[in-house]
């Protein structure tokens, strides 16, 4: 089994036509679909929540087959993500991608079970200890992209189930819970 | 003037044209042409006359006709030894452009092909010209020698130089002065002319077929007319042998590129139909040794070889081609996706192809590390071309997938269609 990192690549990972993206419209159809599951298992996996384009991502490169995904591969590939609501360009230019390995609602029902599991109904906590507390150790949650908990809160927040504010202190802003 | 001293008068008709000689083609004309020997002060100097080139001669008639005016002259080329080329030099550039040649003269100074000594005589070409192209066509009708055709024809008219050349250049071997520059100019000029003769016939022929062309262009002319009479006033009944004379014409006529005079709207002029099946029998064997399928280049190269001289258009191989849909020939033409058009084998299906390709990309190695166009070249016994056409068409029906990497283009097995995503993991 070939792995990257902890992550167990799949046999067609191997395949080098893989890595070139096919014309023939079907056969595209079945490449596209491969890359995308492919993409949000790693990412979740190694809870990854930005590719940059322009980097090496591990997972667009196969060393021991010597091949590659091209730049427009990947474009294709992510904007693929993009159309499905999975994932979303963070520039116009195209460069970097968030990685919505879970939707923004499914990270806000995470928040919500997180808050109940650990019976802070009525509690106060900042965001950062929602991302990187003692509690969070474990859950999805610990780990989050700092903008994606925002926009999870923030929904949450539309929804009257919590409020944001500002802290005392300036770096972090606090959420009391009304759920 | 003393201009008859030295050179023979050109006769003129009474409006002033020059009387030419029998079979005397004029071919080239220039005016302001000064006429002189620089090197010689007692030679006439003839200004801004019409300078006449011909195939014979070369004629110099004065400007204008008043009673003063000198004498038209002539030089006949024959005595023409030697014609310079135009110097070029950044003085040439801006001064009139001359043309420079030696002509044989007389003890007296008298130009006469059978001369002993030359002179060098400077044409000064004042007017507007193209001393280059002047000069081109000067030296093409002295290696004609269209004068010589003509005498030796002639009956006897002219004594001694009748003889033909021969015997006059033995005969000026032995008087002609071999020293001196006029020497070694006239050496150079013999043996110029010895290895040239072959050329020389040439160019006499290409003149005898060029002057029967408009003969020739005239009878298919009256040809035509007749066959486009023939069919109009042509009865329901008409004769069977007829019919076949009126199709022998069409055919003569197309092939010496005459449009066929039959409308348009008949089912594909009768030389297509036999173009084409020429063409299905010829290809036949190519298409062997080629492996079923053969590029139309390719064809169109080797149709037209094989045929030697009555090439073919690349619209009238199309145009053959496709007729082979009506006909029941083995052949047939196909275009691919990429515009490429290849003549195929009918036996020669595609899924024959692809059962081949098939087989050839499930072998292990293949499986391991696809296959190219070459190698489906070897194994197909087609053209790499060819070969990688029929894969590209695999890939479309999903057959093959591609790899394209810094190791090239190789195609293999899709197993896309075949990955299971619950499945993916050995």
């Amino acid at each position: 089994m070939q792995k990257l990192g902890e992550f167990k690549l799949p046999h067609f990972f191997n395949y080098p036509p893989y890595f070139t993206l096919q014309p023939v419209r079907d056969t595209r159809e079945k490449q596209v679909q491969l890359w995308k599951e492919l993409i949000i298992e790693y990412c979740r996996a190694q809870k990854v929540f930005i590719i940059g384009l322009e980097e090496d991502f591990p997972l667009f490169s196969n060393r021991a087959i010597e091949r590659s995904l091209s730049h427009e591969a990947r474009v294709a590939f992510l904007s693929a993500l993009v159309s499905d609501g999975r994932a979303e360009w963070t520039d116009k230019g195209h460069k970097k991608c968030l990685i919505l390995w879970h939707r923004i609602q499914e990270w806000a029902d995470l928040i919500v079970h997180f808050v109940k599991e650990n019976g802070l109904e009525d509690n106060v906590m900042t965001v950062e200890e929602i991302r990187s507390g003692t509690e969070s150790r474990g859950t999805e949650l610990y780990g989050i992209d700092r903008s994606v908990l925002m926009r999870a809160l923030k929904l949450l927040e539309h929804k009257g189930k919590l409020v944001i504010f500002k802290g005392t202190s300036t770096d972090d802003e606090g959420v009391k819970f009304s759920l | 003037m003393a201009a008859g001293n030295y050179l023979p008068t050109a006769e003129l008709t009474a409006s002033g044209r020059p009387v030419l000689y029998p079979g005397e083609i004029e071919s080239s004309l220039l005016s302001s042409v000064d006429l002189l020997s620089e090197e010689n002060p007692n030679f006439p100097h003839l200004k801004s006359g019409l300078l006449i080139l011909t195939n014979h001669r070369l004629l110099w008639l004065p400007n204008s006709t008043p009673a003063s005016s000198p004498t038209p002259v002539h030089i006949p080329l024959s005595a023409v030894s030697h014609i310079f080329s135009l110097k070029k030099s950044i003085k040439s550039v801006f001064s009139t452009p001359r043309i420079r040649f030696q002509v044989s003269v007389t003890s007296e100074g008298r130009v006469d092909e059978k001369g002993l000594r030359s002179i060098v005589i400077t044409l000064v070409l004042r007017g507007k010209s193209d001393p280059e192209a002047f000069l081109g066509k000067f030296w093409e009708a002295l290696k004609v020698r269209a004068w010589e055709e003509i005498k030796v024809g002639a009956s006897g008219a002219e004594a001694g130089s009748s003889s033909g050349p021969r015997s006059g250049e033995g005969s000026l071997a032995l008087r002609v002065p071999v020293v001196g520059v006029a020497g070694i100019l006239r050496k150079e000029q013999e043996m110029w002319e010895s290895t040239d003769k072959s050329l020389q016939d040439a160019f006499q022929d290409l003149n005898a077929l060029m002057s029967k062309a408009k003969e020739m262009v005239m009878l298919a002319e009256k040809m035509r007319l007749k066959l486009l009479a023939g069919s109009n006033n042509q009865a329901t009944g008409a004769a069977e042998d007829e019919l076949g004379t009126k199709e022998e014409m069409q055919d003569w006529l197309l092939s010496v590129g005459i449009a066929s005079p039959v409308t348009k709207e008949s089912a594909g002029a009768l030389y297509h139909q036999q173009l084409s099946r020429q063409l299905a029998d010829f290809v036949r064997i190519p298409l062997e040794r080629a492996g079923g399928t053969i590029n139309l280049i390719d064809v169109y190269c080797l149709f037209n070889r094989a045929r030697g001289t009555e090439l073919i258009s690349p619209d009238d191989l199309l145009q053959a081609c496709s007729l082979w849909e009506k006909f029941d020939v083995p052949v047939m033409l196909r275009k691919f996706d990429s515009g490429v058009m290849v003549i195929q084998n009918k036996a020669h299906s595609d899924d024959e192809v692809f059962a081949r390709i098939r087989s050839l990309v499930t072998k292990p190695d293949a499986l391991q590390s696809g296959v190219s166009a070459s190698d489906a070249a070897m194994t197909l016994g087609v053209a790499p071309a060819m070969a990688k056409e029929y894969l590209l068409t695999a890939e479309g029906k999903g057959l093959l997938c591609r790899d394209i990497s810094p190791d090239g283009f190789r195609f293999y097995i899709n197993l896309f269609q075949d990955i299971n995503s619950d499945d993916v993991y050995l």
